[in-house]
């Protein structure tokens, strides 16, 4: 019955309100990890919106892709948080404010 | 039905994303996004996609985000993460407030344009569709060569971490 | 076959100079003198033998051109690098590298002592290579380029101490005022070709009868505007009040370039375009007319001079004065003839008081010499002969040239261009001869601690030479017995002009626009003989009027030497004689100041303010633009992500 379905636009709302989420985030905190969390709600955002697309068009690339995008965030998060930890060594705070040596 | 478990479950990944967005502490933060991981699981086996949600809590939930715990932990950030009063001090809070209910508006507008096209009723799935054995066939025949790289891609990622996160001392 | 020499005679004098330019310092002062002297002789030399080949042609055909190449194509306009060798470039030839020859060997001598002795001489040749292509050039433009750099070298020459503001001053004063005339000579070239099609002298000359309307708005227009080049190269009225400051340079400079040479080069001009001025009898009489004015202002002025080299500057413009007048009534040959007499003299006359001044170690004025020919025997002899050639006392040289522009002048009908003539004649024996008793004759009133002594051998050969010149060569052109005037049976075929036949196509011209054609039969009318007995009685005049001129100089500053100052006294006229007439100070307060003023106007606004203000301020607002986006670079990464989001807003706007 169609009652029951929930059609494609609800789900990719859901992407998209997600995904500003992850936009505020990163721009509003100052703590560089729960930055780094903010881009893991964006990258979940996307993958949501990968795998509906191919839910409703009996495509199976977009799981392939959201396997990839799961694969980078991992690379990603791995290598993002030891640079923090080798910054952190410098200067023991982890405020975004504070690291302005690139000012000209 | 579907109706009813998807919209209890999309909220809760919104207000739990919220949540990681506006708590004080990391570890609350930390907290709030595996909860809402969870909660996309759920959401991706609603999609009949169960090899994607058993890898978004095999990795998401179970190897990042322990990660995450790691380096807070690590770093005892529990007291130095943020000041009390960071929203009044933060000069671009409205402006980014702003830019986010207009990045928000425009790819609403992006989905409404789009769901006037049909799509709104499911295709009919085969039976395999989303299985381990589906998944993995297609990934080892048709796109082998983004799964090698992807491969490489972990080792260079992991070589390097190492190497950043190493000690000077010497 | 020995015309093919041609091409020959220009090379020697620009190899000379670019040797002397590059390597003068280096070999020596005696080197120098060598090879400047040398190329011109060897100039001469070929032009000798030219001269035998074309003796050799027949009469009817003595024209040759050699082509060396062609030197621009450009659509309709071809100019060519050629020479033309006729009877008329032959003698301008003959008597500029002859008397180039002896004035480079004077200046041997005279230029002794300088430091700068190669400049002068590759000055001096390359002089001598833009005279040559001057006269040699078979169109208007090879013309021209020799017309430019005789006024360039002349520029050159008369700033050779540059370290004097005064010489500088005088080279640019005569460099600015022949650029006035070469401007009015380049407008009429363009004319020509616009009419034409061509530059081409044989071209355009042959064409003229059939082109050009006679007395015709064209015609008249292209030979005013090619006088007014002419004014400017041979120092007429208006434009002449650059020669008497261009005695500053070196005066076998002014020899060469203002007696000899470079100021004829208008007359040569005006003569080489006969077919065209024969066509507008407005330009003739106004060359005439404005050659009579100069001849007796210049001589007037010459009247009142203490500078010897002054005196002889407005005698030379004088002189050519009376070029023009010949040239203006027709009579070219004499112009010619007069112009090669003028030469020899004139010559003579500025290397003997080179030779004066040399000897009194650089005085100039003849109010300081006085009784010298005791001290200097040869100089005086030549000068004395030069003057009574100028004067035109028979049977020198000067006297057949000067009387036949005089018997031409009143037999054209014109009485006011000979009684001008005539009186321009008095006052030339009365001031040449004025030089002379003042520097050779009376008291000596020379300094006391200056020695007078004789010039060497380099210096007064060439004297000797010129002064023979002065006195043998009239006769090139003896009058009275037909088939005697050697000068007019050479030049004959070239200002052979047919008028019946030019009056014709006119009017057959004036048809087709379908304009009237005047009533012209008057102009056909048979010249009279050739009448001897006018001939004899002009002659006897013009030989009394000299006569009187010198026994007037004579009284003036030998017997009463009060007698001048007498005179003077109370006449309001002298002063402004003696300041030239206030010209020079009119052409600056009318010409000079207000171009001056109005560049001081222009660079102040326009360079400083405007230009450079623009530039000024196009990098003053890049500076301010890039300190506002400076602010950007702020070090906080989350301003840069700010700044990404909003970007890709942006984007995401302009797509949609």
């Amino acid at each position: 019955m169609d009652m029951g379905t929930v059609p494609l636009s609800h789900y990719l709302f859901l992407s998209a309100t997600l995904f500003v989420i992850g936009v505020t985030g990163v721009l509003i905190r100052r703590n560089a990890i729960v930055v780094f969390m903010s881009i893991e709600i964006m990258l979940n955002a996307v993958n949501i919106s990968l795998i509906a697309f191919d839910r409703y068009m009996n495509l199976h690339d977009g799981q392939i892709f959201s396997f990839m995008v799961m694969c980078v965030a991992a690379a990603e998060v791995s290598v993002g948080l030891a640079i923090i930890i080798s910054v952190f060594r410098n200067k023991p705070t982890i405020n975004l404010d504070e690291f302005n040596i690139m000012k000209s | 039905m579907e109706l009813l478990i998807f919209y209890p479950l999309a909220s809760l990944c919104v207000l739990f994303a919220l949540g990681v967005v506006i708590n004080k502490s990391p570890v609350g933060s930390a907290m709030s996004l595996i909860a809402m991981m969870l909660g996309l699981a759920g959401i991706f086996v609603l999609l009949q996609a169960h090899f994607i949600a058993i890898l978004q809590i095999i990795i998401y939930a179970g190897a990042i985000m322990v990660l995450f715990m790691f380096v807070i932990m690590l770093l005892n950030l529990k007291d130095k993460g943020e000041d009390k009063n960071w929203l009044s001090r933060d000069k671009n809070l409205l402006l980014t407030v702003l830019s986010g209910f207009l990045v928000a508006g425009v790819l609403y507008k992006i989905i409404e344009i789009t769901s006037s096209i049909e799509f709104n009723s499911p295709a009919l799935l085969p039976e395999t569709f989303g299985t381990v054995r589906q998944v993995g066939t297609i990934l080892f025949t048709e796109f082998v060569l983004p799964f090698e790289v992807a491969s490489i891609l972990l080792l260079v990622a992991m070589i390097g971490a190492v190497v950043l996160a190493k000690s000077k001392v010497d | 076959m020995l015309l093919k020499l041609t091409g020959l005679v220009p090379l020697y004098p620009l190899i000379g100079c670019i040797i002397n330019g590059f390597f003068g310092l280096r070999i020596g002062k005696n080197a120098v003198g060598l090879i400047a002297a040398g190329s011109v002789g060897l100039s001469f030399l070929t032009t000798l033998f030219i001269f035998v080949g074309l003796v050799m042609t027949p009469a009817e055909e003595r024209v040759f051109e050699q082509v060396l190449f062609t030197w621009m194509a450009a659509g309709d306009f071809t100019a060519e690098f050629g020479f033309q060798v006729d009877p008329l470039s032959m003698i301008m030839m003959l008597f500029v590298t002859g008397v180039g020859f002896l004035i480079h060997v004077y200046s041997i001598g005279y230029m002794h002592e300088e430091y700068s002795f190669y400049r002068f001489f590759s000055y001096m040749n390359l002089f001598m290579f833009s005279m040559l292509l001057l006269v040699m050039g078979n169109n208007f433009l090879l013309m021209f380029i020799g017309w430019e750099g005789v006024g360039c070298c002349s520029y050159f020459l008369i700033g050779y101490y540059f370290e004097k503001k005064s010489a500088c001053d005088a080279g640019t004063k005569a460099f600015v005022m022949n650029r006035v005339g070469d401007f009015a000579f380049l407008l009429a070239v363009m004319y020509i070709f616009y009419i034409f099609g061509s530059i081409d002298f044989t071209t355009v000359f042959h064409a003229a009868p059939e082109k050009l309307i006679y007395d015709g708005e064209v015609v008249t227009i292209i030979t005013m505007l090619l006088f007014v080049g002419a004014c400017g190269k041979s120092a007429q009225i208006p434009l002449y009040t650059w020669l008497p400051d261009a005695m500053e340079g070196p005066t076998p400079v002014s020899a060469l370039i203002h007696a000899a040479t470079m100021v004829t080069a208008g007359v040569y001009m005006v003569v080489r375009c006969n077919a065209l001025f024969a066509l507008a009898p407005l330009s003739m009489s106004t060359v005439a007319f404005i050659g009579a004015g100069t001849a007796v202002f210049a001589a007037t002025i010459g009247m009142t001079q203490f500078d010897i080299k002054r005196v002889l500057a407005y005698s030379t413009v004088s002189q050519i004065g009376y070029m023009f007048i010949a040239a203006g009534v027709g009579a070219y040959t004499a112009a010619i003839f007069h112009m090669v007499t003028h030469a020899f003299f004139k010559a003579c006359l500025f290397l003997g008081s080179g030779s004066v001044i040399h000897g009194l170690h650089g005085e100039q004025d003849m109010r300081k010499m006085g009784d010298l020919k005791g001290h200097m025997p040869i100089t005086f002899v030549t000068f004395f002969i030069s003057t009574l050639a100028i004067a035109g006392i028979f049977p020198l040289a000067g006297f057949f040239s000067k009387d036949e522009i005089l018997y031409h002048a009143l037999m054209d009908g014109n009485v006011i261009l000979w009684g001008m003539g005539v009186t321009g004649a008095l006052l030339t024996a009365f001031y040449m001869f004025r030089l002379v008793f003042m520097t050779f004759f009376g008291e000596s009133r020379v300094d006391p601690d200056v020695h007078p002594h004789e010039s060497p051998k380099v210096m007064t050969m060439p004297l000797v030479i010129l002064a023979g010149l002065a006195f043998f060569g009239g006769a090139l052109g003896i009058p009275l017995f037909h088939g005697w005037h050697i000068l007019h049976n050479w030049l004959e075929p070239v200002f052979h002009f047919d008028l019946a036949s030019a009056l014709d196509h006119s009017a057959h011209m004036l048809h087709e626009q379908g304009r009237h054609a005047p009533p012209w039969s008057h102009l056909l009318l048979p010249e009279g003989d050739h009448n001897i007995w006018v001939e004899i009685a002009l002659m006897l005049l013009s030989l009394s009027i000299a006569v009187a001129g010198i026994f007037g100089a004579y009284m003036c500053y030998i017997k009463k030497p009060n007698l001048p100052d007498s005179l003077i006294e109370g006449q309001w006229g002298y002063e402004l004689v003696k300041n030239k007439y206030e010209v020079d100070e009119f052409y600056d307060d009318y010409f000079v100041k207000p171009t001056v003023e109005g560049s001081l106007l222009l660079w102040k606004e326009c360079d400083a303010k405007g230009i450079d203000g623009a530039v000024n301020g196009t990098a003053q607002t890049l500076g301010w633009l890039s300190n506002l986006a400076r602010t950007f670079q702020s070090g906080f990464v989350r301003n840069y992500a700010l700044l990404m989001v909003v970007g890709f807003i942006g984007l995401l706007i302009i797509s949609i």
